[in-house]
């Protein structure tokens, strides 16, 4: 328990002593929310979608979360490179716990960072429909940044440096976003579109947020929470596999 | 005496290349055990088998009478680790490294607390304990490794080339420490060096091993009568730069040769 604490402290740390990162990585969220919020606004609204602005909030939230928690995972790679790794797997205490750890002090960071998000929107005119929902959002705000953390913890088990991270950014990270209904709608989109992001775990985050934050779902809250959940602990399974037999 | 590390027929390979290769030797309790090799000879390596970083292609290795590759925790237990190259966190500070490793051990936190003060005054960092490792010099950081490795009270330290690139005051201010506490904790301590003078002066006993092979083990002085030699750097020469390499001989070698034979130092 000490073990997994004490990792998720120095997670904590590392990102509240870095605040140009903190800051850094609200801009693209911010970005595409005003950019695409308030632009594609009156167009939505002509054709009859209501507001646009309202639509978007969830999907740029769920955004912040994947992109700060599979970054936050794959860091391990600096640990890897400036040596600090090394001192992590000589320790006496099961991977497992250290990979738990530090990917739930990487989610933790993203969760603050989806709830920096949030309340950024709400500056500029989100409106969330009930308080009461929100601990359920922010339940399943938390799962999302679990699972890509998870995720991020699992590709940079298997990376030795930097190098391939323009490509998870441009074939992993940037699909799962723009594949995943945060930006639109799923209801009448062509089959092949629907069924993609059917299979994209960040869609149902994406559409967990909309159901608490704006009451709009397409799976369904329990759908999303059911496979948020499965997804997370395989992922988790499956990080801690493939961090276990990180050799030096 | 008894041993706490025995290798037996220790081999890695990396596809064609075998960096360990077929290597036996043992470590007495309370010794001071020098590894000495060119670079490239397969000393790191061996280390990382030693300490469950890298599993051996074949071969057998006990340490404190665990195996590494199937009783990883109680030889991780075992054993404090100073790298060859840094493995601190930078972004937090002195003590939060510390506190860091000695949670990660499981040293409860009274003892803890003490030892972190004792172990930084005896580096001398403890002024400096609130600052971020990344402000520190590279002897600073060094000597910060090595406080962490000892926090834990292990009964072997492995030192990978502990001192490269430190300027002589904080060589020997280290040196002398891991002497002592040898002395008085009765720790076993194995160690990797360039600087032939400081093997010569620590160690009990020395190995050299080249094309990760070992070529020699023995003390200091035997290696000096064997190879006829004042120093324990003509002996490591005349070791692993002309008597294993003749069979590849290169014109550096050569000449070394030649010269050996008119009497000549090389």
């Amino acid at each position: 328990m000490n073990v997994i604490y004490i990792l998720w402290l120095r997670q904590l740390k590392r990102y509240t002593r870095s605040k140009a990162r903190m800051i850094g990585s609200l801009g693209q969220p911010l970005l595409f929310l005003l950019a695409l919020g308030f632009g594609f606004g009156p167009i939505y609204e002509q054709a009859g979608g209501g507001d646009y602005f309202q639509f978007i909030a969830p999907g740029i939230i769920s955004m912040g979360i994947l992109f700060t928690a599979v970054f936050s995972g794959i860091e391990m790679i600096w640990d890897r490179q400036f040596g600090f790794l090394k001192e992590t797997l000589v320790a006496a205490v099961s991977r497992t716990q250290i990979m738990f750890g530090r990917t739930l002090g990487g989610a933790t960071v993203a969760f603050i960072q989806g709830l920096a998000v949030l309340v950024l929107a709400v500056l500029f005119g989100f409106r969330p429909q009930s308080l009461a929902l929100l601990p359920v959002a922010f339940a399943a705000m938390f799962l999302t940044a679990l699972l890509f953390t998870a995720f991020g913890t699992a590709i940079a088990s298997r990376m030795e440096d930097m190098q391939a991270f323009p490509l998870i950014m441009n074939f992993v990270m940037m699909p799962l976003f723009f594949l995943s209904g945060s930006l639109f709608p799923l209801q009448g989109l062509p089959a092949v579109m629907t069924d993609i992001a059917a299979i994209n775990p960040l869609s149902y985050g994406v559409d967990a947020l909309r159901a608490t934050l704006v009451n709009g779902s397409y799976f369904g809250l329990g759908i999303d929470f059911l496979v948020l959940s499965i997804m997370t602990a395989c992922m988790i399974v499956l990080g801690s596999r493939l961090f276990s037999k990180i050799q030096l | 005496m008894s041993s706490i590390i025995d290798v037996k027929n220790l081999t890695r390979r990396f596809g064609e290349f075998t960096a360990v290769d077929n290597l036996s030797f043992s470590v007495e309790k309370g010794e001071i055990f020098a590894f000495l090799g060119p670079n490239g000879a397969g000393k790191t390596t061996t280390i990382k088998m030693l300490t469950t970083l890298l599993k051996p292609t074949s071969g057998e290795i006990r340490l404190d009478g665990h195996d590494p590759i199937h009783e990883q925790n109680e030889v991780r237990k075992s054993f404090g680790i100073i790298f060859q190259d840094p493995s601190l966190d930078d972004e937090l500070t002195a003590y939060e490294n510390m506190e860091f490793h000695g949670v990660l051990y499981g040293v409860e936190k009274t003892v803890r607390r003490a030892r972190i003060e004792e172990f930084l005054k005896v580096v001398e960092l403890w002024d400096r304990k609130n600052d971020l490792v990344k402000h520190f010099s590279g002897g600073m950081k060094r000597r910060l490794e090595i406080a962490r490795g000892l926090l834990h009270h292990p009964k072997i330290l492995f030192l990978d080339e502990p001192t490269i690139g430190l300027d002589p005051q904080t060589r020997n201010h280290i040196w002398s420490y891991v002497q002592a506490l040898n002395k008085k904790e009765g720790i076993t301590v194995f160690l990797t060096t360039h600087y032939m003078e400081e093997a010569d002066r620590m160690a009990d006993r020395v190995a050299v091993i080249d094309h990760g092979k070992l070529i020699a083990i023995g003390t200091s002085a035997e290696f000096k009568e064997k190879t006829k030699t004042s120093t324990l750097e003509d002996a490591f020469i005349a070791l692993t730069g002309n008597t294993i390499r003749a069979e590849e001989v290169n014109a550096q070698d050569a000449m070394r040769m030649h010269r050996r034979a008119w009497g000549g130092r090389s």
